[in-house]
């Protein structure tokens, strides 16, 4: 590996993991959709803060860059207050509005300016090592690699420092409030981190690697992790997996890194959300099924202990009984004998004593806990699956 | 109960979006109470609560507890929110949500210890969730959500305890359980409100209670108030406390 290889993939991690950590809060709050009008409505910001500046990696951009993602912030929260459009809405009438306003000022003056739509949106990450950070004729390194590394620094800082008060505020807004911390400083604090990292980030990997890399990567713990501290880890544990498996596709496939990290990311959080074991979808599908095959057990069962009489009872009446078709009837059949439910005989079904037993407490427990969610009832009766 | 007053409401109006929603209301707790808001859908009860804690704020009048805005008296009060108020599925333990508790005597930047840890787990043990400390909170029944929202009440050690329908969605056995735990509390000179809609439990469980319908239509001890005439005020319809037997 050349240096140059090795800055660009350390800047891509630096920027991920970065990225996870307002991320992950992000994610928890239902808020992914603001990190996209936040890296479109920096764009006015970051051309007014070039014409004062003209140095992209300058504080003073940058500051003013996330500035604007703040009023975005505050627009979309003023215009949904109103009660006249939802939240989604009110993201989508802000961050065009903001991006346009920045795409005229950029045409406006584009005989002066050296900077284009195409490089704030997608970066260029092989450039960023060309860059260098000059101090007394010492060179330090890449530019965009000491911007976001101070970033990085002062989210870390701000993370440890506040960790009590973000996950409080995070959870459980009224408590926070009724405990005496402020959610709206709290709220504010994570939107100005979120956007001053998306600007410190932006001319190195552009916004939209930048979006991907706030939300995929939490989104994935989210899946497979139930505990906030490994969440945040494993958040920058994912990105940054996507951060170097993306630019060696790309330099493999001599492909725009940043392009192909998101498409990483992408193809990462596709394989999660399928496969995780709770919460991912096929565990999900799996699961409701089996609930469906609970039910009907149940229903079955009671329909049993009402019907005594021995033509009630016949396996072909049941079958068209209940309405069931046969494939559902067999499987609740099967389900029932192998917890020793019921009994065949001549095709004739009874309760066993441990199936009256089920039944009527299952019954009697519906019935004194009407309010009580069905869950309740199921952790103590379906505890025999299997 | 004594003499003196925990919670004072005077001459409280809420709107929301412009609509009053609470209309002048004025309301004396006195401490030591267990007392129940009841009231039809709709009526305000959380938005009075919501008010009482400085949630939302009023259009017109005043609220104060023992006597002092809430801002001054946080420490005082513990609340137990309506259970779909928070996001479940958020990554944290029983136990860490019971330790939130202790945030409010923390204050800003300081981190919970061994001392906060033990006494989330002593509450734990009272509501009878010490063996799921660790357990994730969407993995938990309805009634033991509302269990540990109980405990993380328990640790704020507050002198009022406000809670929005605490046996909304819980088994028969948490209800008794809840319900025990507050009269012990009343017991021990705590301040209990409670927002509840079982018409038929309030005079087993409670021993103050307020109607509300967006006015406050009546307070005080169950003995002398709850009765037809109340009831047929506060839900429109000829109600009988007979019945509710
Ligand atoms: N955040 C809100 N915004 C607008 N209207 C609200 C809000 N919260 C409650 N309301 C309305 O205020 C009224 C009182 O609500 P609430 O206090 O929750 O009643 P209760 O708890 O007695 O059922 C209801 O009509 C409800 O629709
Ligand atoms: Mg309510």
């Amino acid at each position: 590996m050349t240096s140059a290889q090795i800055e660009i993939q350390l800047i891509a991690c630096i920027v991920a993991v970065a990225c996870a950590i307002p991320g992950t809060f992000l994610v928890l709050r239902r808020m992914a959709m603001i990190s996209d009008a936040i890296s479109h409505s920096i764009l006015p910001g970051i051309v007014v803060g070039f014409f004062l500046t003209e140095d992209l990696n300058s504080p003073w951009l940058i500051l003013l860059a996330a500035f604007s993602g703040i009023i975005t912030v505050v627009l979309v929260e003023y215009i949904q207050k109103t009660g006249l459009v939802k939240e989604d809405t009110a993201i989508g009438l802000v961050f065009p509005s903001m991006f346009s306003i920045g795409v005229i000022l950029i045409a406006k003056n584009a005989g002066d300016v050296h900077l284009d739509v195409d490089a704030v949106l997608l970066g260029e990450l092989a450039f960023a090592p060309f860059d260098r950070l000059i101090i007394n004729g010492m060179d330090v390194g890449p530019k965009s690699l000491w911007v976001i590394g101070t970033i990085l620094l002062l989210t870390l800082t701000l993370l440890i420092t506040f960790f009590k008060e973000l996950k409080i505020s995070t959870f459980d807004t009224q408590l926070a409030a009724t405990l005496g911390f402020s959610p709206v400083i709290i709220h504010y604090g994570l939107m100005t981190v979120a956007s001053v990292t998306t600007v410190g980030a932006f001319d190195a990997v552009g916004a939209i690697l930048v979006v991907a890399l706030m939300i995929a990567p939490p989104a994935m713990a989210y899946l497979l992790i139930k505990d906030l501290k490994r969440m945040l880890v494993l958040s920058a544990v994912f990105g940054i997996i996507g951060a170097l498996l993306g630019y060696w596709v790309a330099h493999w496939l001599d492909a725009s890194i940043a392009g192909s990290i998101t498409t990483v990311l992408g193809v990462l959080f596709f394989f999660i959300y399928l496969l995780a074991p709770n919460s991912g979808l096929i565990s999900v599908l799996y699961r409701q099924r089996r609930q469906k095959v609970e039910v009907h057990l149940l229903t079955f069962l009671l329909h049993l202990q009402n019907h005594t009489e021995k033509s009630e009872r016949h396996i072909n009446h049941l079958y068209e009984h209940i309405n069931w078709h046969k494939v559902k009837a067999q499987s609740v059949l099967d389900l029932a004998l192998k917890n020793n439910m019921i009994t065949i005989e001549d095709s004739i079904i009874s309760l066993t004593e441990k199936g009256e037993t089920f039944t009527s407490e299952a019954i009697n427990y519906i019935i004194t806990n009407k309010s009580a969610a069905i869950e309740e009832m199921k952790d103590r009766f379906f505890l025999f699956r299997g | 109960m004594n003499d003196k007053i925990a919670i004072k409401v005077d001459d409280l109006t809420v709107a929301y979006n412009f609509k009053p929603v609470l209309w002048d209301v004025d309301l004396s707790i006195p401490e030591g109470v267990l007392m129940a808001i009841v009231g039809p859908n709709g009526a305000g009860k959380s938005t009075l609560i919501k008010a009482m804690l400085d949630i939302v704020k009023p259009i017109a009048g005043t609220i104060e507890i023992f006597g002092e805005p809430y801002k001054k008296q946080y420490k005082k009060v513990a609340y137990v929110p309506q259970k779909g108020s928070v996001d479940w599925d958020f990554p944290t333990t029983a136990l860490d949500v019971v330790l939130m508790g202790t945030y409010g005597s923390l204050g800003w930047i300081k981190r919970p210890g061994k001392t906060q840890k033990k006494r989330a787990l002593e509450a734990l043990e009272k509501v009878g969730m010490l063996e799921f400390r660790s357990r994730q909170i969407s993995q938990l029944s309805g009634g033991q959500q509302q269990r540990v929202f109980l405990a993380r009440a328990l640790v704020q050690e507050a002198s009022i305890y406000i809670m929005d329908e605490p046996f909304q969605g819980v088994d028969a056995t948490t209800e008794k359980a809840i319900v025990n735990i507050l009269k012990e509390l009343r017991k021990s000179g705590k301040t209990v409100v409670v927002v509840h809609h079982d018409l038929q439990t309030v005079p087993e469980y409670f021993d103050w209670v307020t109607f509300l319908n967006v006015k406050k239509i009546a307070t005080g001890s169950v003995k002398d108030i709850f009765n037809d005439d109340n009831l047929t005020k506060t839900y429109g319809i000829n109600y009988k406390v007979s019945v509710l037997q």
